[in-house]
């Protein structure tokens, strides 16, 4: 077993804890990156899908970007933009961006749609406005929900700004292509955990996340993103 | 930004990787079909492995693709094995999920009324309750698929990839043609993947429409 043996040596070389090419520095990139894409997706998806639940209206939109969401592979959305915004992160950030989208608006529409109506009746007779009734009985229902499209988006961007290391450089992915390119088999292996951790950590903690606002709402989410398991995938 | 003369120098080369793709495809999700199947049978068995199961499926799937080739490719190296080690991993928990749920859902006069009439668990199995679960085995084989449609691109990295070794060769010769070439072709594999298999799902299962209209 040298390649654990080699490993062991990889992770406890100073050498690859320090400097520009250090983890420190490639986690940094991967995370500041990851989390940069992921709050500009929400910054558009959330207003986008607040407005299309409370409202009914633009569904067909809703489903529209559903549907493309789920047909367009991430590594080639990548490398589409490249030739257009040229190599660098200008051109993987929207690439990060268009892939968070989806499953944020997606649960969002599903999450405010699924709101209580009986509840969104009583808020209206009270005299709430219509902003009122969204921002305190329609959201409050619908976090949950937003939340697991959160982590769907979180865990899909995190994943893919590893390929991004393709066209933008930096991150953790930064490792597996260089290893790829030099036959480095100990750096092929390192990034590969690295980033599986990265990966698993962001899912864990968004689990967690979303079973707060579970135990606080008193129900399940309703992932209209990725069901459990489904005669097919819902309308929007 | 179309250069048509590109596309048709290059008609031979996409021709066959786009061949190449449909089958890492039907390998990976037929595998992965055959697997799940086998996990299903041993967790109806045996079904306190159902939790152990699934979350070792649902690890699978949360690991990033690039990082589960590059996993691999020290033992497998660049090979179609590694291809599709890594695009079947994929498919299954979305197929064991639904092989399960499709299964549970199975109404229990269906099962009862089986074992009156003497069926074999086997026979019972294929003859009653997996028909009665095809409508969700249908669905899950359909998100497998183009799930795998899209992951299919990513193997480009050990050498394969299908459309996206299209794309790839795009990218690295500066050939805008072919990035677009292979963008607009495997959305639209996977977008008739879709289609496809949603209409096959309303065919092989008449019943159900039946109902609904």
């Amino acid at each position: 077993m040298t390649i654990i043996r080699d490993l062991i040596a990889w992770f406890t070389d100073p050498a690859h804890w320090a400097g520009s090419n250090g983890i420190p520095v490639r986690l940094g990139e991967h995370v500041v990156f990851s989390v940069l894409a992921v709050a500009l997706a929400v910054a558009v998806a959330l207003p986008a899908g607040l407005a299309i639940g409370h409202t009914g209206r633009w569904e067909r939109i809703a489903t529209a970007v559903a549907g493309l969401g789920r047909a367009v592979p991430s590594y080639a959305l990548l490398i589409l933009f490249v030739p257009v915004l040229g190599l660098g992160f200008s051109s993987a950030l929207p690439a990060l961006v268009l892939l968070g989208i989806p499953p944020i608006l997606v649960n969002t529409v599903a999450g405010i749609r699924g709101t209580d109506p009986e509840a969104v009746d009583a808020g209206r007779g009270m005299g709430m406005t219509e902003f009122e009734v969204l921002v305190e009985v329609e959201l409050p229902a619908a976090l949950p929900a937003i939340i697991a499209g959160l982590r769907t988006s979180a865990v899909q961007v995190v994943a893919t700004a590893t390929l991004a290391a393709l066209v933008a450089g930096g991150g953790l992915g930064r490792y597996i292509v260089d290893g790829f390119a030099l036959r480095q088999d100990d750096r092929i292996l390192a990034g590969a955990i690295l980033v599986a951790l990265l990966a698993l950590g962001t899912e864990r903690a968004f689990t967690w996340a979303q079973r707060r606002f579970e135990h606080r709402s008193g129900r399940p989410a309703v992932d209209a993103w990725r069901p459990a398991a489904s005669a097919g995938w819902p309308g929007f | 930004m179309i250069r048509w003369d590109v596309i048709r120098g290059n008609l031979p080369l996409i021709g066959a990787k786009l061949g190449e793709h449909l089958a890492l495809t039907l390998v990976a999700v037929g595998v992965g079909l055959l697997l799940s199947f086998v996990a299903v049978l041993v967790i109806r068995s045996r079904p306190r492995l159902a939790g152990p199961f699934t979350g070792f499926f649902g690890f699978l799937y949360t690991i990033p693709s690039l990082a589960l080739l590059a996993f691999l490719v020290p033992f497998t190296r660049l090979s179609f094995l590694t291809s599709e080690i890594a695009l079947v991993s994929y498919t299954l928990l979305i197929l064991v999920r639904n092989l399960l749920a499709g299964l549970e859902a199975v109404p229990l006069d269906a099962l009862e009324a089986a074992d009156a009439m003497g069926y074999s668990r086997l026979r019972r199995l294929w003859q009653v309750e997996l028909p009665l679960a095809l409508p969700l085995i249908v669905a899950g084989i359909r998100i497998a698929t183009v799930t795998t449609i899209g992951l299919v691109m990513v193997t480009a990295m050990v050498g394969f990839g299908g459309l996206g070794q299209v794309m790839l060769r795009g990218y690295n010769f500066r050939n805008d043609t072919l990035v677009l070439v292979g963008f607009v072709l495997t959305v639209a594999l996977a977008l008739a993947a879709d289609l496809g298999l949603g209409w096959l799902g309303r065919v092989v299962t008449p019943w159900s429409r039946a109902r609904a209209g």
